[in-house]
């Protein structure tokens, strides 16, 4: 009998469409606007936080990624191991230049030695200028001609010394920018020559900038085979390499089987440690302290919902009485009070999730960095600022749909 | 006479197809709005209190009933029960035929939302909606279209002479603009039953006097109106009175 009879609307049980409960949601937040905004504040502040944090660790990982690549990430120095006897070990062979060269991702390599005056002073000559001190006591260096490649030093004048020089122990000099003032040495076209000691020698170049090995702007240097012929110098005592970018780890590794290959052990590589894993570990650091940050912030914020909404419920008795009244289940009311939390919520989100880039872009131009930020960070924080007021809106919401109507009704006005 | 939007009695859901009634008052074939038969009330246990007993009460559509009695008689959980928001202890209640004791909560605010309209001693606007909204409220929960709503709720306001303060706040209103407005909810959707608890309760005499107009005109339209007062007065608009003394009803003049 029911079949033939078409059901009319009211025996489907109770019903509220969409939206009908949109409207009414809205309408119960629009009516309290100061509270609700101030509420929401809760929710914007933890999201704002956790975006800004996870977006500036990233920029700033990805800034000191850069400025590595520029020459940190292409440096390897190679100096004796402790074990070896430290600087003075004779582990460095005289030809570690020609053998780093053979390494596949050297881009440069040279070695650096100290030359041991014993006491004898340098002086330029001919020129006696009561301006200059006549004789300083100068640091002088020996070098293989590839070094200066490796350090990228700049020639401000003449030209620096080549194999040739080395192989033949000619009594030339490269001085570097501090050097060249000490003794008074501004110019080489007047061919300028130094003493050292009683030996004289001719500076060939001057070097006005070095990129690495910064003692080298404040020595004088010859080549390697006039300081082992002139001065005995028994051993370089360090090998100065510049790599292919992403080629220092693996020249690391090389290195010392190359200079050493019976006992690779007696020298220490310096090398720059790896930049990803150097990334991680900065975003680590800055993600763990942050996001409790962000974690704390939200948590107030889920508490502030919480809290509003149930005062909320509190303060609306009467009117949850008349819904009911008007024919309203628990589930509507229950339903009313969940959305106008997760409404509150999902705003803290948006507004949260905008204010934390605002914060990230406005740190970047700060900086002159390049903000980066991975795009489920703005799209997931809404979701998450609805999830906190889902959360937090569940038990007020409980609470006014376990309302007695006639109560409710009775409590109100 | 049977009001345009009975179409029919309830067809209910497994609680139970119940057609019962009984052609008491009102066109033959057709049940009364409302039939209670011994029904009682009675709250906790310990010690029991009874708020009512034994109630033979039958009103036929188009009928107006005013209940009276002191505070405490037990007027309120009457009505309450005639509103079904709340249950009796014992006896039966048909309303339109259907017996609501046999009905879950949810079939009970489909009834309400369907066929009670209310009004209260403090009217229960919602302070923040237009008078338009406050009206349109009485749709929300009947899961009907949008389409229409504004007019059926401008329609309400016309019956009590309203429609010029659809777009006011309640809080702009004089009392009985807001009671006025109140009935108008009422009305909205062509309810089986009126139920007024105090209508003039907070109405100083000239609005009161207005309200009851108000009342006797929807009376002579063929609403069926309950309403519970204590002033004799107000009691007097409606053609039938039940008095309520210690939960017993008796009817005047019976």
């Amino acid at each position: 009998m029911r079949g033939l009879r078409r059901r009319p609307r009211e025996d489907l049980g109770p019903r509220m469409t969409p939206r009908d409960l949109v409207a009414e949601s809205v309408a119960g937040l629009l009516a309290r606007p100061a509270r609700v905004g101030l509420t929401v504040l809760g929710t914007v502040i933890g999201v704002g936080a956790l975006v800004a944090t996870l977006g500036l660790s990233k920029t700033a990982g990805n800034q000191i990624v850069g400025r590595f690549d520029a020459l940190a990430a292409t440096d390897v120095v190679v100096t004796p191991a402790a074990r070896a006897g430290g600087s003075s070990a004779r582990v460095i062979p005289w030809d570690a230049e020609a053998r780093l060269r053979r390494l596949n991702g050297v881009v440069a390599a040279g070695t650096l030695g100290d030359v041991d005056l014993r006491g004898e002073l340098v002086r330029s000559v001919p020129v006696n200028d009561p301006l200059v001190a006549g004789a300083v006591q100068l640091p002088m260096k020996a070098a293989s001609p590839g070094l200066f490649q490796a350090v990228r030093a700049q020639v401000s004048a003449g030209r620096l010394f080549d194999r040739g020089h080395s192989q033949r122990a000619d009594r030339v000099l490269v001085l570097g920018r501090n050097a060249a003032r000490r003794l008074g040495v501004d110019r080489l076209d007047q061919q300028p020559a130094v003493f050292v000691g009683d030996r004289l020698f001719s500076v060939i170049g001057l070097v006005d900038e070095v990129a690495r090995q910064p003692s080298l702007l404040g020595s004088a240097v010859m080549p390697q085979g006039t300081a082992r012929r002139e001065f005995g110098l028994a051993a370089p005592r360090l090998a100065q390499v510049e790599t292919a970018i992403g080629a220092v780890e693996l020249i690391g590794r090389q290195a010392p089987v190359a200079l050493s290959p019976s006992n690779p052990r007696l020298l220490r590589v310096a090398a720059p440690p790896d930049p990803r894993q150097l990334r991680g570990e900065v975003q680590e650091d800055l993600n763990a302290l942050f996001l409790l940050l962000g974690g704390v912030s939200l948590l107030v914020g889920a508490i502030g919902i919480a809290n509003v909404t149930l005062v909320s419920v509190l303060e609306r008795v009467g009117e949850i009485g008349l819904r009911r009244a008007l024919g309203a289940s628990r589930r509507h009311i229950a339903a009313q009070f969940l959305l106008e939390s997760t409404a509150m919520g999902l705003a803290g989100g948006v507004i949260g999730a905008s204010a934390g880039t605002l914060v990230i872009v406005a740190v970047s131009a700060g900086n002159t960095w390049t903000p980066v930020l991975d795009p489920w960070v703005p799209l997931g924080a809404p979701l998450l600022g609805a999830v906190i007021g889902l959360l937090s809106g569940t038990y007020p919401s409980l609470r006014a749909a376990a309302l007695e109507p006639i109560e409710a009704l009775r409590a109100g006005t | 006479m049977r009001r345009p939007s009975l179409r029919g009695p309830l067809v209910l859901g497994a609680a139970g197809a119940v057609e019962t009634w009984r052609p008491t008052g009102g066109p033959a074939g057709a049940p009364a709005a409302v039939e209670l038969r011994g029904v009682g009330r009675t709250f906790g246990t310990d010690p029991p209190v009874v708020a009512l007993r034994d109630v033979d009460l039958t009103i036929a559509h188009g009928d107006s009933l005013a209940i009276v009695g002191p505070s405490g008689s037990g007027k309120s959980t009457l009505l309450n029960i005639l509103s079904c928001l709340d249950r009796q202890t014992s006896g039966t209640y048909l309303f339109d035929g259907i017996d609501v004791g046999e009905l879950d909560d949810d079939r009970r605010a489909v009834l309400r939302a369907h066929r009670i309209g209310f009004v209260f001693q403090s009217f229960n606007l919602l302070a923040h909606r237009t008078v338009l909204d406050n009206v349109a409220l009485a749709e929300v929960y009947r899961g009907a279209p949008r389409e229409g709503r504004r007019e059926r709720a401008l329609e309400a306001l016309d019956k009590v002479g309203m429609t010029h303060r659809a777009d006011f706040l309640p809080t702009r209103l004089s009392g009985g603009e807001m009671q006025r407005v109140a009935i108008a909810r009422a009305l909205t959707g062509d309810p089986t039953l009126m139920l007024c608890d105090e209508p003039t309760g907070n109405l100083d005499s000239a609005n009161t006097a207005s309200v009851l107009g108000l009342f006797d005109d929807l009376g002579e339209l063929g609403l069926t109106i309950v309403l519970v007062t204590h002033e004799d007065d107000v009691a007097a608009h409606a053609r039938r009175q039940v008095r309520i003394v210690d939960g017993r009803a008796s009817e005047a003049g019976a």
